[in-house]
């Protein structure tokens, strides 16, 4: 075993490939949080009068409320008033074309491996370039508005159309939802706003990055996705941080509706820096992100989390429709001193409904993951069906590994199955692998794969071979 | 809540000037001590989490009676019903708190099955160590409540390889005409290495004037000793039970635990377990079958502290009508408790759209090399087993009533005392409505 505990060691020393800075000048506001700071995110950004008072609502609502303390990590809490809440790129006159955006920016994401044209050229990937809280290019926007389909910016959203934005913002995660909730309604600076109407299948998927680049700012992001009746869309979301010292906060906040037999498909790539090996430093990841199911409706959650130093998440559905479906599938990798807590809730409301949940969390180092979720059958949600499995891998005595599901039943036709594993690598499948032949450093790479794959499985191809070298460089060292 | 909390402390002023010079003691020490813990606690609410799906405000609004006066005119074959009277047995019988000599059968010899008010006048070695040193106030409100006025309950010792040659029975029988009646009865059970011993514990009301019992069980399982201890739940609906027991386990020790939970109002059950030295096997087994207006709520821990330890757990409910049940159980693997295996499962059936369950089966793990896994379904019975039981002739009631049996029964298992089976077989079938029309 000494070799594959070797394995172990070079990845935990191993330093967070994507750190670099990008010397972009930026349009700040001033430090701190109050009204004032409010109304000038809102000037800056054209908004109408409702959406200032949208805001405000919230901070006020925020100002009440206190920050959660049942998480299992531990973090120091981030300073409120030590924070920018806006600091957007200079704007150049209007760039079209890619040619015209910063090409330092364009720098930052080959870096990164990822060339936007490139990306553009070969896979059919739509982008909304996200940094630092403006978007800065938007690609394929024609083809998607022949077929009526919105992909923009959330500020152009809010400024072109506000009649949807109002109908739909806040109402799968209400401003009061929770304290970072209610911190993000009344600062985020920017995000993706999506509309598919009814019955149209986008053909491709859409894709956003996001960036935090500017030292000591945090990012607040704001995402909505609307799938009208009968609609069909798959959306992506990535993110990798620069290596950073202090700790910078992301509170994002995701919403999904998806109407009368819509289907909507979430996939995220999460590796914010982490902080180095001795827990200095990283990303605090706390994000709310919520789905609605009307009838027949499905919303399908896949998650790669590798990065953070402390993550906070549990994308949920609501099965409010009869027959809709909710799933979730996750990866969580923690190393170091990450700490991860993050699961899924699924409440059933609608007759039929049903969820699937599989977690799998790989721990390494001193790190600690925590599975937490909820799975809620209402009274009236007849014949609702729930399995559930969550897995954990632990390499190495330093880490931690914990479950807490919460499982509350007030319908007697439910059917429920809870599954719950904490395990290290097996000898004997280390073993059989040596006895056929392979070495033990391919071994563990082979098992670690094969144990992440029925959710890998489920990201989209431009996506699944990101997320195999992300696994790769979080675990695997030179190994795979 | 507060009234009783108020009433609660200045009962203990009597309560302390009732002792008599027994004030200086240590054990009065960690009385005051324990008191004081409660005092800044307060019962527990439905904001803390782990009373999150149990509330006890309903019961504690009652102007409970705290010291009741001792019922002298029950006659054995009142209650002969509640003993498991085929086989011979030590009996450590309590009404209303306070011992009852008449009713109870307990030696001294080769062992000591007696008093916990006993134990205190006569072995300061036994209450030096083990009294208040297994069961844990850190948060635990009901704990402190009930340290502060432990003064009575059962006494078991077992010294180094002597074998308890029958069953031990500890019942708590509550009666009164008047007041609703709050007991807090306090037992301690010491195994020395290599003993073994087999322990019945009940409570029973014989009247529907309602009872409030907040019991706490301390049991030290020594080195190579066997324990198996059964809890037989069928109290009136009248009655509401916070039941605190509390386990260490030490080197190369076996402790099964079973809980048979069918009546009562307002049943709590908190079974932790400490596993503190290397190779102790752990099984904890639990059947919940309640209806109308019942709750039962077991909270469990298996806290693995060392190496090469093993824990099994098997926890089966069926509920009906507007029943309510909670299972939390949880497994902590410590930093070094490396090659651990443990296993927790957990089923419910729901026999009624207004039934509900509440699970969280919690993993805690900070060892790598281990085994551990839990499973929990919610779900109802085979209806194509249903069909096949009624075109073979059996009546619907009777084959869902078997169907119910065969779910429960994998819980049995363990059980090794023959008429306690056949007991629980009956309690069971009673519980179902039905005849089972076979023994086991």
């Amino acid at each position: 075993m000494s070799n594959s505990d070797q394995i172990l060691d070079d990845v935990t020393k191993k330093e967070y490939e994507y750190g670099f800075y990008t010397n972009i000048e930026s349009d700040r506001a001033p430090k701190g949080l109050n009204e004032d700071i409010i109304r000038f995110i809102s000037a800056k950004k054209n908004e109408p009068e409702w959406m200032t008072e949208w805001r405000l609502d919230a901070y006020h609502k925020w100002l009440e409320m206190t920050e959660p303390t049942w998480l299992k990590p531990k973090y120091v809490q981030p300073d409120f008033q030590e924070i920018t809440y806006f600091a957007a790129p200079k704007k150049k006159e209007g760039p079209d074309s890619l040619d015209e955006v910063d090409p330092e920016l364009l720098k930052t994401f080959e870096k990164l491996g990822i060339s936007l044209d490139e990306q553009k050229r070969l896979t059919g990937v739509a982008m909304d370039v996200v940094v630092d809280s403006v978007s800065v290019a938007t690609t394929f926007k024609k083809t998607l508005r022949e077929l009526g389909i919105i992909f923009c910016s959330m500020s152009e959203a809010i400024q072109e159309h506000p009649e949807l934005v109002k109908k739909y913002l806040g109402t799968v995660v209400p401003k009061t939802d929770n304290f970072y909730a209610a911190l993000n309604s009344a600062v985020f600076t920017d995000g993706s706003f999506c509309y598919i109407p009814k019955g149209v299948k986008c053909p491709m998927e859409l894709s956003t990055y996001f960036r935090i680049n500017e030292a000591g700012t945090g990012q607040f992001e704001r995402t909505l996705v609307v799938a009208d009746k009968g609609s069909y869309v798959s959306y992506l979301e990535g993110c990798t941080a620069p290596q950073r010292d202090e700790n910078q906060l992301h509170a994002a906040v995701v919403e999904l509706v998806a109407l009368d037999d819509a289907e909507i498909k979430y996939s995220t790539v999460q590796n914010w820096y982490p902080g180095d090996a001795d827990g200095k430093g990283g990303v605090y990841n706390f994000v709310t992100k919520r789905g609605i199911c009307e009838k027949n409706a499905k919303i399908s959650w896949t998650q790669v989390e590798t990065g953070s130093a402390v993550t906070w998440k549990y994308p949920s559905c609501i099965l409010k429709g009869d027959n809709s479906i909710g799933e979730f599938y996750s990866v969580a990798v923690t190393n170091n001193h990450q700490q991860a807590d993050t699961g899924t809730k699924m409440i059933h409301l609608g007759k039929n409904t049903k969820s699937t949940i599989i977690s799998k969390g790989i721990c390494a180092g001193s790190s600690d993951g925590s599975y937490r979720g909820l799975v809620k059958i209402g009274p009236r949600a007849h014949n609702a069906r729930n399995f559930s499995q969550c897995d954990s891998l632990l390499m190495g005595d330093g880490c931690g590994s914990h479950t807490f599901p919460y499982i509350e039943t007030q319908n007697k036709s439910a059917k429920i199955e809870h599954e719950a594993t904490t395990s290290k690598i097996g000898e004997d499948q280390i073993f059989y692998c040596n006895q056929r032949g392979i070495g033990t450093e391919e071994a563990v790479a082979l098992i670690v794969n094969g144990y992440a794959k029925e959710v890998l499985n489920q990201l989209p191809m431009e996506f699944a071979v990101e997320a195999q070298k992300l696994l790769a460089i979080s675990l695997e060292g030179s190994v795979g | 809540m507060e009234e009783l909390k108020d009433k609660l402390e200045s009962s203990y002023i009597v309560f302390e000037n009732e002792l008599n010079g027994e004030s200086d003691t240590p054990v009065h020490k960690m009385r005051r001590d324990a008191l004081e813990n409660f005092e800044q606690l307060g019962f527990p609410t439905k904001r803390n989490e782990e009373w999150k799906y149990t509330n006890l405000k309903p019961i504690l609004k009652a102007d409970y009676k705290l010291f009741p006066k001792q019922e002298d005119d029950i006659e054995f074959k009142d209650v002969k019903k509640y003993f498991l009277n085929e086989i011979d047995s030590y009996k450590v019988v309590f009404i209303n708190g306070v011992y009852s000599s008449w009713l109870s059968e307990t030696t001294h010899q080769g062992y000591d099955i007696c008093t916990f008010g006993n134990a205190l006048r006569k072995y300061p070695d036994a209450i030096d160590g083990y009294f208040n040193k297994i069961a844990k106030q850190d948060g635990q409100a009901m704990v402190s409540l009930n340290t502060a006025f432990a003064s009575e309950g059962a006494f078991i010792r077992v010294p180094k390889n002597k074998v308890v040659d029958k069953p031990i029975q500890i019942i708590f029988f509550n009666t009164t005409n008047d007041r609703e009646i709050m007991v807090q009865p306090r037992n301690l059970i010491i195994l020395e290495q290599g003993a073994k011993a087999e322990i019945i514990e009940r409570h029973q009301s014989l009247n529907d004037v309602p009872v409030l019992t907040n019991a706490v069980t301390e049991v030290s399982v020594g080195a190579n000793a066997e324990l198996h201890y059964y809890k037989l739940q069928n109290d009136r609906h009248t009655s509401s039970l916070v039941d605190n027991t509390w386990i260490d386990q030490h080197r190369d020790s076996v402790a099964k635990f079973s809980t048979f939970s069918f009546g009562g109002r307002i049943t709590r059950n908190n079974l932790h377990f400490g596993l503190k030295e290397e190779n102790c096997l752990t099984y904890m087994n639990g059947v919940t079958i309640i209806g109308e207006n019942q709750h039962v709520d077991h909270h469990t821990l298996a806290d693995h502290l060392v190496p090469h330890c093993e824990s099994h757990e098997l926890y089966k409910g069926i509920y009906d009508s507007n029943a309510t049940g909670v299972f939390n159980g949880k497994i902590v693997v410590h930093k070094d408790a490396q090659k651990t295996n443990a296993f927790q499962q957990n089923d419910s059936v729901l026999l009624s759209d207004r039934a509900t369950v509440d699970a969280k089966p919690q993993l805690e793990i900070y060892a790598d090399d281990v085994a551990c896994s839990h499973g929990c379904t919610v779900g109802q019975l085979d209806e194509e087993a249903l069909f096949y039981m009624r075109s073979r002739g059996i009546a619907e009631k009777e084959a869902r009533a078997l169907l119910m049996y065969a779910f429960a029964s994998d819980a049995l298992g363990e059980v090794d005392i023959l008429e306690l089976r056949k007991k629980v077989n009956m309690l069971i079938a009673k519980k179902l409505g039905v005849n089972l029309d076979f023994e086991l």
